[in-house]
C-alpha cells in the first residue's frame, strides 16, 4: 500500500501517482480540504481518504473504489464513469453531478442539486438532500433514505428517483409513480450495494411526467 | 490562499480597546502620504489627543469618542482619503495584490482579536483597486464580504443615494454593504436586515457580516455560491471553502455543516 500525506506531498504527485500507477491501494491523509483530490483515476485502485476534502474530489472516476473519511465539498464524483465513491461524511452541493456510471454513496446529508443532469450513475444518500436535486437528471437512480428538499427532480429526464422521507414542492415535470415490484427489486439492489438496510416499501418513486420534454414512446428504447 | 487570484484581499479585525469610549477610524491614502499633519490637523479640529500607527498603505488612527462628523470632514478636508473602517473594535485593511504579498506587507500575524472576517477577490463585473475591495465597511463596527454578483445593483446603489448612503464605488458588493447600512440606520436588526436583503437584492450571493460582537451570514435562496460553517465550544467559523478552516485548533472535532439558502444565521449580539 502507498500513503500519501498532503501536508508533506503535493497533490500533483498523488494524482500523477494515481493516473500511472496500478497499484491498487492507496493511503492518503491529511487531504485538509484541497481540492480534486484523487480526481480522473482510470483503473481499478482502491483509494482511501482520511479527512475532509475540497471541490471534484473523484471526479471523473472510472474503475476505482473512493472511500472519503470525513466530508466531500462540491462536486464529489462529477461526471463519475464507473467504480465505487463512498462519502463517510456530508457531502456539499452538485454531488455526482453529470455522472454516467458507477456509484455514489453519502452516509450523511448530501446539499443542494445532488445528482443534477445525472446520466446514468446511481447515488445513494443515506440523509438528506437538499433542493434542486435531480435536476435535470437523464438517466441512472437517486435513492434518497432521508428528505428531499425543494424542486426535486425538475426538468427531469429518465433518471428514477426513490425517496423515503418527506419531498418539498416537486420540480416541473416531476411526479409521484407506481412503485412496482420490479422498481422494489431495484431499489433493495441499490440499497444493499450502499450497505443499507431498509424496506424498500417505505420509499415513493418519482420520476419524469414527461410533459416538458419531447418524449416519443416510439423511442423509449434510446433512453 | 493566494491560488484563489492575484487581485486583492482584505481583513475586517475585532479587537475592543482597553478603554471602550476609544473610536478607531481605518483610513488608506496615497503612498507617502503624511500621516503627521493630519494628526495635528485633525487634532486641532476636535480639539483631542490623537495617536495613529502606520499599516504600509492603511493608518489607523485612535482617538476619544465624539459627535464630531468625521465622514463630513475628511470628506470636505481630505478627499483624497477614504475611510476603509470606523468604530470602536474594528479595524479594515485591504489592498489589491496577491493575497499573500498582502498578509506580508500588512505584518498581519502581529494583530489580534476577538474575530475577524478575510476575504480574497476575483473580480468579474468591476475593477480591481484598493477601493473596490473586500471587505466594505457597512456602517461604524460593522462591515461585509460578498461572494456572488447582484444584478439589481445600479438601480439599489440610486435609490441607496437618495436614501443619504455614501457609495464610493460602482461595485456590487458595497451595494450590499450600503443595503445593510441603510436598513440598520431606518431601525432593524442585523437579523431583520438580512431578511429584507433576501427580497431586494437580487442576484446571487453568499453574505458574511462582521458585527462589533459577531458575525452573520447569509445564502441566496439558490445557493449556487459555497458556504461552510463550523463550530466547537470555542469558536466558530465559516468559509467558502473548507480548506480555510482546516488550520483551525481543535477543527478535527468541529461540528461541520454547510448553511441553508435563505437562512439568516447570526452569531453574538446584534
Amino acid at each position: 500500500m502507498k500513503q500519501f500525506d498532503l501536508k508533506v506531498d503535493t497533490l500533483r504527485e498523488l494524482n500523477q501517482y494515481l493516473h500511472d500507477s496500478p497499484d491498487n491501494e492507496v493511503h492518503v491523509i491529511n487531504p485538509e480540504g484541497r481540492h480534486c483530490v484523487a480526481a480522473g483515476v482510470n483503473h481499478d485502485a482502491d483509494v482511501t481518504i482520511d479527512g475532509h476534502v475540497g471541490y471534484y474530489c473523484a471526479g471523473m472516476n472510472k474503475h476505482a473504489h473512493i472511500t472519503v473519511n470525513g466530508n466531500a465539498g462540491p462536486g464529489v464524483a462529477e461526471n463519475m464513469m464507473s467504480g465505487v465513491v463512498r462519502v463517510k461524511g456530508g457531502a456539499s452541493q452538485y454531488a455526482g453531478a453529470s455522472g454516467h456510471g458507477g456509484t455514489l454513496i453519502v452516509e450523511g446529508d448530501a446539499s443542494s442539486r445532488c445528482g443534477i443532469s445525472m446520466k446514468g450513475i446511481d447515488i445513494v444518500v443515506a440523509g438528506d438532500v437538499g433542493h434542486m436535486s435531480g435536476f435535470m437528471a437523464q438517466e441512472g437512480h437517486l435513492v434518497v433514505c432521508g428528505d428531499a428538499g425543494h424542486h426535486l427532480g425538475d426538468s427531469l429526464y429518465e433518471a428514477v428517483i426513490f425517496v423515503r422521507g418527506s419531498v418539498g414542492e416537486l420540480g416541473a415535470d416531476c411526479v409521484e409513480k407506481e412503485m412496482t415490484e420490479d422498481h422494489q427489486a431495484e431499489l433493495a439492489r441499490l440499497l444493499a450495494a450502499a450497505g443499507l438496510d431498509y424496506p424498500t416499501d417505505e420509499f415513493r418513486r418519482y420520476g419524469s411526467a414527461r410533459k416538458l420534454y419531447h418524449f416519443d414512446i416510439d423511442h423509449a428504447d434510446a433512453y | 490562499m493566494s491560488d484563489r487570484g492575484p487581485d486583492s484581499a482584505g481583513v475586517a479585525i475585532y479587537n475592543e480597546p482597553e478603554d471602550p469610549s476609544i473610536l478607531k477610524l481605518s483610513l488608506f491614502a496615497p503612498s507617502g502620504y503624511d500621516w503627521d499633519a493630519l494628526k495635528a490637523e485633525l487634532g486641532q479640529a476636535l480639539d483631542a489627543e490623537i495617536d495613529y500607527a502606520v499599516h504600509a498603505t492603511h493608518a489607523l488612527f485612535t482617538l476619544p469618542d465624539t459627535d464630531f462628523d468625521l465622514d463630513e470632514w475628511l470628506r470636505k478636508e481630505h478627499p483624497e482619503l477614504r475611510v476603509m473602517s470606523a468604530g470602536h473594535a474594528i479595524e479594515i485593511y485591504k489592498e489589491k495584490g496577491l493575497p499573500e504579498n498582502f498578509v506580508r506587507q500588512f505584518a498581519l500575524q502581529d494583530f489580534s482579536g476577538s474575530h475577524a472576517l478575510g476575504h480574497t477577490r476575483m473580480a468579474t463585473e468591476s475593477a480591481v483597486t484598493t477601493e473596490h475591495s473586500h471587505p466594505f465597511s457597512t456602517g461604524m463596527d460593522l462591515c461585509l464580504v460578498h461572494n456572488g454578483s447582484l444584478s439589481n445593483h445600479n438601480r439599489l446603489r440610486s435609490f441607496l443615494r437618495k436614501q443619504g448612503v455614501d457609495i464610493q464605488t460602482d461595485n456590487d458588493s458595497e451595494v450590499a454593504a450600503g443595503y445593510l447600512m441603510w436598513r440598520l440606520s431606518e431601525g432593524d436588526t442585523l437579523k431583520e436586515a438580512l431578511e429584507n436583503a433576501l427580497q431586494d437584492l437580487d442576484g446571487f450571493y453568499t453574505l458574511a457580516v462582521g458585527t462589533r460582537d459577531g458575525f452573520a451570514v447569509l445564502r441566496d435562496p439558490i445557493a449556487c455560491k459555497p458556504a461552510v460553517l463550523a463550530e466547537t465550544d470555542d469558536w466558530v467559523a465559516m468559509a467558502s471553502e473548507f480548506r480555510a478552516i482546516a488550520q483551525l485548533d481543535g477543527v478535527e472535532n468541529a461540528h461541520i455543516w454547510e448553511p441553508e439558502p435563505a437562512t439568516v444565521y447570526v452569531w453574538g449580539g446584534q
